[in-house]
């Protein structure tokens, strides 16, 4: 059987089931008011959005795989560009664009324009620390290590902070080996 | 610089004109997200009540806001003053926006007078998800009850909201009913506006 071509993020995004973006920014904004309201620390708070976002990685990537008939990507540049344009696209509806690439092509920045998460939202003096789409990066880290890349994820610019865009820095840190867990010959 | 201004930056969040609120993600986004949120708080809690409590809180924030944004766009500033109108807001108009569709159904209790329900066969909070046996009768659509309690407070209606299992026959899975208890005062206002 010829392999199935990858589809296009705008054609997977129109098959799938939707709701409405209003209820997931509120809910997320509940989410991160919980956060806040029990660990106070915007550093806690940060790294706890990490953390759930790296949970919901790890499993986000097997829908993904199974929805968009990605073949493996060759090199990291493929694998910034799928999560771009395809992947982002297909959970929230949102096309960025990946620019900045180092020498060796393993580091890389995502640039999205618009982001539901953050409708509605103003961020208040006291918690300018906050990466309030901290969610984003812990996803795209889960999603990179269950596809043996160990990633690092960082935002270099936040929309609500002052910055224009919402920009986030993806650096290859090593490609992990797939381990079996047995060995053939015993 | 080409691109540069594109976006035109506001000085105050107020200021950025609403969007018409047709936009949407992927189920899968919200599902996932709201497993983190029953999963992030189960790990915070000690028994179920607890639990609930807490998915309601998370639900009342939502409502809250929900209520000011369809006041605004849909309905042009103006309030709801009586109980059916109030009911019929959050059973079609709530539900419309928030979940696509209007409720399956709006019931007066037959016990008491204060009691009213909303039913649905298959809430979209709890598409994805299965309670354990040991959680009995855990609901998340407590996260549903606490969005129609902040709607309803906001609007004036203070009301107790609960959500059941209603299991039906012939069905594999148990219908769900959001239970509303109002406030004495709102049967008392109700009962003078005639």
């Amino acid at each position: 059987m010829a392999p199935v071509a990858p589809r296009s993020g705008d054609a997977i995004f129109a098959n799938i089931e939707h709701v409405n973006a209003e209820l997931f920014t509120l809910t997320y904004g509940a989410i991160v008011r919980q956060l806040l309201t029990d660990l106070e620390e915007v550093d806690e708070v940060n790294k706890q959005l990490d953390q759930m976002g790296y949970n919901i990685g790890i499993r986000l990537i097997d829908e993904f795989l199974a929805k968009s008939n990605v073949s493996s990507c060759v090199d990291f540049r493929e694998t910034a560009e799928v999560i771009a344009k395809v992947g982002l696209k297909m959970f929230i509806g949102v096309t960025a664009s990946v620019t900045n690439w180092n020498a060796e092509g393993t580091c890389c920045s995502i640039v999205l324009e618009d982001n539901p998460l953050v409708d509605f939202v103003e961020l208040p003096d006291t918690y300018q620390g906050l990466h309030y789409c901290n969610i984003l990066s812990g996803v795209i880290r889960g999603a990179l290590d269950m596809v043996s890349m160990k990633a690092e994820v960082t935002w270099l610019r936040d929309a609500l902070r002052g910055d224009d865009v919402f920009e986030l820095q993806v650096k290859l840190l090593k490609q992990v080996p797939e381990e079996y867990p047995y060995k053939d010959d015993e | 610089m080409i691109g540069v201004g594109k976006v035109k930056q506001y000085g105050n969040v107020l200021d950025k004109p609403l969007n018409k609120g047709k936009t949407e993600v992927s189920l899968s986004a919200f599902a996932f997200l709201f497993s983190e949120l029953v999963q992030y708080n189960q790990t915070q809690v000690d028994n179920i009540g607890e639990l609930e409590r807490r998915l309601e809180d998370a639900g009342y924030a939502v409502g809250a806001r929900v209520l000011e944004l369809l006041c605004h766009r849909d309905k042009g500033n103006r309030r709801e003053t009586r109980l059916l109108g109030i009911l019929s807001f959050v059973h079609s108009t709530v539900w419309k926006v928030l979940f696509g569709k209007v409720a399956d159904s709006l019931e007066k209790g037959t016990e008491h007078e204060d009691e009213y329900m909303i039913s649905e066969k298959e809430l979209l909070v709890n598409k994805f998800i299965s309670i354990p046996k040991d959680m009995g009768t855990f609901n998340c659509g407590a996260f549903v009850a606490g969005i129609v309690r902040g709607v309803l407070d906001g609007a004036g209606f203070p009301a107790v909201v609960t959500a059941h299992f209603v299991p039906m026959e012939g069905q594999q899975r148990p219908r769900t009913t959001i239970l509303i208890k109002f406030a004495e005062e709102v049967l008392l206002r109700e009962a003078r506006l005639g």
